[in-house]
C-alpha cells in the first residue's frame, strides 16, 4: 500500500516536471502566437538548438560528440537561451515578413533542416545515437529527493519565466505588440516599427523554447534527434496553448499541465493492454489529442483561461468564429 | 552517362511526378480555400494504404487499385471538410491551418491504428526492369507512374479549361467574393476541389508504394517537398505546380550525383533537405514563385 | 407593385451603422440613380440590398418577396444582378469565360444570351479569348456588365459603372445602359458623374452621411437648386 502511494507520488512528480518544462515552451509560443500572432510551426527547431547547446556544454568530455565542456548546468541553460535567441534572430530577419501560413511552412522547413543536421553531423551530435550523460541537477540526492529537487528547479524556472513574460506584456511593449497583432497597418501608421517589434517577440519567445529544450535534456540526462520530432515538440505545444487560452500566460501554463497529464495518463492506460494491442492503442492517443483540438477550436475557441483584455481577446483565435448558419 | 539516367534522372522524374500530383492539390486548395492544407501529406498516405487494402483483397496490380484509392480518399477528404473545415469558412485562415495540422495527425494515427506501424510493400518478389538500347534500364513501375501522371495532369487540364465546374474553380480562385455575387455555387466548387485534390494526392501516395514502400510517416516526409513544389510554381497556380514538382523531384535526386570528383555532391542523408532548402530560399527570395504572370 | 422596394435600411459593417433608415425603390423598366458625396453610403446601400451587408433594421423586397438579409448566392436566381464598384471581373479568366461564369446558375443554353452581350459590346467579341485582366478600363467595365446580363436579370445593379473612364467611354457605357433598359430591365446605379447619370435616369436618390436627402425624378433633381449647389458642384 505504502509502496503504491509512493509510486503514485513519484509519478505525479514526474508528471509535473515534464508538464512544467512544457509550460516554459508554451509560454514561449504564447509570446509568438498568443501575443504577437506569429505562426511558428518550427518549435522543435528552437527546442533542439537549446537542448543540444546545453548538452554539449555541460557533459563531460567525450569522443562521441563535440565537447563536452563540463560546464555548470545553469550556464548551459543560459547558453541554450542565447543560442536559440541568436538563431531566432537570423530566422526572424528573413522569415517574419511572410504571411502567416507561409511563415508556418518556412519555420517547419527550417526545423526539419536542423533535425537533418542533428542526425547527420555525428562529430557534433553523435548522430542518431544522441548525447548521453547529460548532468541532472541534484541527481546525487537519491530517490525521491533528487526528483523533488529537480521539480523545485523546474517550478522556480516556470515562475521566473512567468513573471518575466507577464511584465513584458503589461509594459508598453506588450500593449504595442497586441496592437500590432490586431492591426499592423494601424500600428505602422502610428509610427511603430512593426518589423522590429515582431523580431523582438520572436527572439524572446524562441529563447524560452530553447530553455525548454535544455531542461528536457537535463531532465532525461539524454538528448537524441527523436526528442525533436514535430509531433511531440511542436504539435503538442500548440494544442496546449490553444486549450489553455491563447494570449494568456496562465492559460499557457494550465494548458501545458493538463494536456501533458492527458497525454501521459493515456499512456498508462494503454500500458495495461497486451503488447500487440498496446502499440495500436498508443496511436489512438494522438487521435484523441487531435480530436480534443478540433472540439476546442470549434466550441471553446478562447481556451480555458481566455485572454484578459476584451478588445485584444477578440483577435487571436476567437475572432469571427461563429458557427455556420 | 547511362548510370546518370538510370539512377538519377529517371528516379528524379518519378519523384517529380509524385510531388507534382501532390502540389496540384495543394495549389488548387490554396487558391480556392485560401489556406495551406497541412493534412495533404497524410491524404497521400491514406491513398497508399487504401490501395494496399484493395491489392490485398483482389490481388490486382497496384496501378489498378489507383481509382479505388482516389475515390476512397476523396470521400474521406469530403467528410473531413464538412466536419472540421467548413465551420471555419469565415474565420481567419490561420484557424483552418491549425485544424488541418490536427487532422493530419488524426489521419495518420487512424492509419496506424488500422494497419499498424510496419513498413508495407505492394509487391512480392523482384521485378526485372525493362532494358532499352542495351543498357538503359527503366522499371515497368516507373513507366506506369510517368504515364499515369501524364493522363491525370491531362485530365486536370481538361477539367480546368473546358468544364463549367473547372472554370468556376478558376473563377473562385481569382475572386471568391465576386464568385458568390455571380451566383457560382461556391460550396459545390469546394466539393470538387477536394475531390480533385484528394484524388491526386491518393494517386501520388500509391506511386510512392509502387516505387518503394509505404509507411505511416511517408505523408509527413512528403508534405514539405510538396509545399516546396507548390510554392515554387506559385501557390494557387496548378500549372506552375507541375513545373515546381518536377524541379524539386529532379533536384533532390541530382543533389547526390557526384558532380564534382567522385563523392556525392551532397551526402545522401541531406537529400530530403534539398526540398526544404529550395523552399526556404524561395520563400525569402521570391514568395510569389518562380513563374509569375498568368494564374492557372 | 414595385420591382425593388427597400424601406428604412439601417446597418453597416461592424458595430457602427453606416445606413440610417434609407428608403429606395425601382419600378420595372426604370433607370434609377443614387448620387451623393464620397463615403455617403451609396455602395453600402447597394450591398445591403444584395445581402452582402447585414441590415439591423428595415426591409428589402424584390418582386413582392421579402429578401431582407437573404444569402448573396440566392439573389441571382431571383433575377437580380450586381456589378460591384471594384474587382468586378475575373482577371485570369478569358472574356468569354467571364461571361460563361455569369450564366453559372443557368442550366439552359446560354448561346442566345452570349450573342446578345456580344452585340451590345462588340469589342468583347474581338477579345473573347484574352484574359479579362489585360483589357482596358472601359472594356473591363463592359465585361463586368456583360457578365451580369448573362442571367437576363430583371434588375441590374451597377456601382459606378463609369468610374475612371474617359468621357468618350463614359458616353458609350451610358448609351448601353439605356439600350439594356430598353429591353425592360430595371436599372439601379450609383454614379459619381451625377449630372450625366441623372440626365438618363427616370428617378434619382441623393444620399449623404447614410441618409436620404432628396428623392425625385431625374429632371426635377437637376432643376433643384439645392441639389445642384451641394451635390452637383454648382
Ligand atoms: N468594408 C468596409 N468595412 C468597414 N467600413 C466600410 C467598408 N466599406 C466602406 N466602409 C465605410 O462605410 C462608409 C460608406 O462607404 P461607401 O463605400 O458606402 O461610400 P460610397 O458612398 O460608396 O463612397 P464612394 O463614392 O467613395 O464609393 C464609409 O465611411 C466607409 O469608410
Ligand atoms: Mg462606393
Amino acid at each position: 500500500m505504502e509502496q503504491m502511494m509512493f509510486g503514485i507520488m513519484m509519478y505525479l512528480v514526474a508528471l509535473l516536471t515534464i508538464g512544467g518544462i512544457y509550460a516554459v515552451i508554451a509560454l514561449g509560443l504564447n509570446m509568438h502566437w498568443g501575443v504577437s500572432g506569429l505562426f511558428n510551426a518550427g518549435i522543435a527547431g528552437f527546442f533542439a538548438i537549446g537542448a543540444y547547446t546545453s548538452a554539449i556544454l555541460t557533459t563531460p568530455t567525450s569522443i562521441k560528440h563535440l565537447g563536452g565542456f563540463d560546464l555548470p548546468v545553469w550556464l548551459g541553460m543560459l547558453a541554450s537561451m542565447i543560442a536559440a535567441g541568436i538563431v531566432a534572430y537570423a530566422v526572424g530577419r528573413i522569415c517574419l515578413r511572410l504571411r502567416s501560413d507561409y511563415l508556418a511552412i518556412a519555420t517547419i522547413g527550417i526545423a526539419e533542416i536542423f533535425r537533418l543536421v542533428l542526425k547527420n553531423e555525428s562529430w557534433m551530435t553523435n548522430g542518431t545515437r544522441g548525447i548521453a550523460n547529460v548532468p541532472k541537477p541534484f541527481e546525487d540526492l537519491g530517490t525521491p529527493w533528487s526528483q523533488l529537487a529537480f521539480l523545485a528547479v523546474v517550478i522556480v524556472i516556470v515562475a521566473a519565466v512567468y513573471v518575466v513574460v507577464e511584465r513584458a506584456l503589461n509594459a508598453p511593449w506588450g500593449r504595442v505588440m497586441r496592437a500590432i497583432r490586431e492591426n499592423d497597418d494601424a500600428a505602422e501608421a502610428a509610427g511603430k516599427d512593426v518589423v522590429r517589434f515582431r523580431l523582438e517577440a520572436f527572439v524572446f519567445g524562441a529563447m524560452f523554447m530553447g530553455l525548454g529544450g535544455a531542461m528536457t535534456a537535463h531532465s532525461f540526462k539524454f538528448i537524441g534527434p527523436e526528442a525533436t520530432e514535430p509531433l511531440l515538440t511542436t504539435f503538442l505545444v500548440w494544442v496546449m496553448l490553444i486549450i489553455g487560452g491563447s494570449g494568456n500566460n496562465r492559460g499557457a501554463i494550465l494548458g501545458a499541465i493538463i494536456v501533458w497529464a492527458i497525454w501521459s495518463m493515456t499512456q498508462i492506460l494503454t500500458g495495461f493492454l497486451p503488447p500487440d494491442l498496446a502499440v495500436r492503442a498508443a496511436t489512438l492517443r494522438v487521435f484523441l489529442v487531435g480530436l480534443l483540438l478540433q472540439v476546442v477550436l470549434q466550441r471553446f475557441s478562447r481556451g480555458l483561461i481566455p485572454e484578459k483584455s476584451p478588445t485584444a481577446a477578440a483577435a487571436t483565435i476567437s475572432q469571427k468564429v461563429t458557427p455556420a448558419p | 552517362m547511362l548510370e546518370f539516367i538510370n539512377f538519377y534522372l529517371v528516379p528524379g522524374l518519378v519523384l517529380g511526378c509524385i510531388y507534382t500530383l501532390g502540389a496540384i492539390g495543394v495549389s488548387l486548395l490554396f487558391g480556392i480555400l485560401r489556406f495551406a492544407h497541412f493534412a495533404h501529406g497524410d491524404m497521400m498516405t491514406l491513398g497508399a494504404y487504401l490501395a494496399l487494402l484493395v491489392i490485398g483483397l483482389t490481388g490486382w496490380p497496384a496501378i489498378a487499385a489507383i481509382p479505388a484509392a482516389m475515390l476512397g480518399t476523396a470521400v474521406v477528404a469530403l467528410v473531413i471538410d464538412r466536419v472540421s473545415y467548413r465551420p471555419f469558412r469565415s474565420s481567419p485562415t490561420i484557424i483552418i491551418v491549425i485544424a488541418s495540422f490536427g487532422i493530419a495527425l488524426m489521419v495518420r494515427s487512424a492509419i496506424q491504428f488500422t494497419w499498424g506501424l510496419e513498413i508495407e510493400s505492394y509487391r512480392t518478389g523482384i521485378h526485372r526492369p525493362m532494358v532499352f538500347f542495351d543498357s538503359l534500364r527503366i522499371s515497368g513501375n516507373h513507366i506506369q507512374i510517368v504515364l499515369t501522371t501524364i493522363v491525370l495532369v491531362g485530365a486536370v487540364h481538361y477539367l480546368l479549361s473546358r468544364t463549367k465546374i473547372g472554370k468556376a474553380m478558376r473563377a473562385m480562385s481569382d475572386d471568391p467574393d465576386l464568385a458568390r455575387i455571380t451566383g457560382i455555387a461556391t460550396e459545390r466548387v469546394i466539393t470538387w476541389t477536394w475531390i480533385i485534390g484528394a484524388g491526386l494526392a491518393a494517386a501520388a501516395g500509391v506511386f510512392v508504394g509502387m516505387d518503394t514502400q509505404v509507411n505511416t510517416f511517408m505523408g509527413w516526409n512528403l508534405l514539405l517537398p510538396v509545399f516546396a513544389a507548390a510554392i515554387l510554381g506559385g501557390i494557387g497556380r496548378p500549372y506552375g505546380a507541375i513545373a515546381g514538382g518536377m524541379v524539386i523531384g529532379i533536384a533532390e535526386e541530382l543533389s547526390t550525383y557526384p558532380w564534382i570528383g567522385t563523392a556525392p555532391l551532397l551526402s545522401p542523408g541531406y537529400k530530403t533537405g534539398v526540398a526544404f532548402g529550395i523552399m526556404v530560399i524561395l520563400l525569402i527570395w521570391r514568395p510569389s514563385g518562380l513563374f509569375r504572370g498568368r494564374v492557372f | 407593385m414595385r420591382l425593388l422596394e427597400a424601406t428604412e435600411m439601417t446597418g453597416g459593417y461592424g458595430e457602427m451603422d453606416i445606413l440610417d433608415s434609407v428608403d429606395m425603390g425601382v419600378d420595372s423598366g426604370e433607370i434609377v440613380s443614387i448620387i451623393g458625396p464620397n463615403g455617403a453610403g451609396k455602395s453600402t446601400a447597394m450591398k445591403a440590398i444584395f445581402g452582402i451587408v447585414r441590415l439591423r433594421k428595415g426591409q428589402v423586397s424584390f418582386a413582392g418577396e421579402d429578401i431582407t438579409n437573404a444569402a448573396t448566392e440566392t439573389q441571382v436566381r431571383r433575377g437580380m444582378a450586381y456589378v460591384p464598384q471594384e474587382r468586378n471581373i475575373f482577371p485570369n479568366l478569358s472574356v468569354h469565360e467571364n461571361l460563361e461564369m455569369g450564366a453559372f446558375i443557368r442550366e439552359d443554353g446560354v448561346a442566345e444570351a452570349l450573342e446578345h452581350v456580344y452585340e451590345l459590346f462588340p469589342p468583347l467579341r474581338e477579345k473573347m479569348r484574352q484574359p479579362a485582366g489585360e483589357l482596358s478600363g472601359g472594356q473591363r467595365q463592359m465585361v463586368a456588365i456583360g457578365r451580369a446580363l448573362m442571367v437576363e436579370p430583371k434588375l441590374l445593379m451597377l456601382d459606378e459603372p463609369t468610374a475612371g473612364l474617359s468621357p468618350l467611354f463614359m458616353a458609350e457605357i451610358f448609351e448601353r445602359i439605356i439600350a439594356v433598359n430598353a429591353t425592360g430591365v430595371g436599372i439601379l446605379m450609383v454614379e459619381q458623374n451625377a449630372r450625366q447619370a441623372l440626365e438618363i435616369s427616370h428617378r434619382g436618390y441623393v444620399l449623404s452621411t447614410g441618409r436620404n436627402r432628396f428623392a425625385d425624378s431625374g429632371a426635377n433633381l437637376l432643376a433643384n437648386e439645392e441639389v445642384t449647389k451641394s451635390f452637383l458642384g454648382g
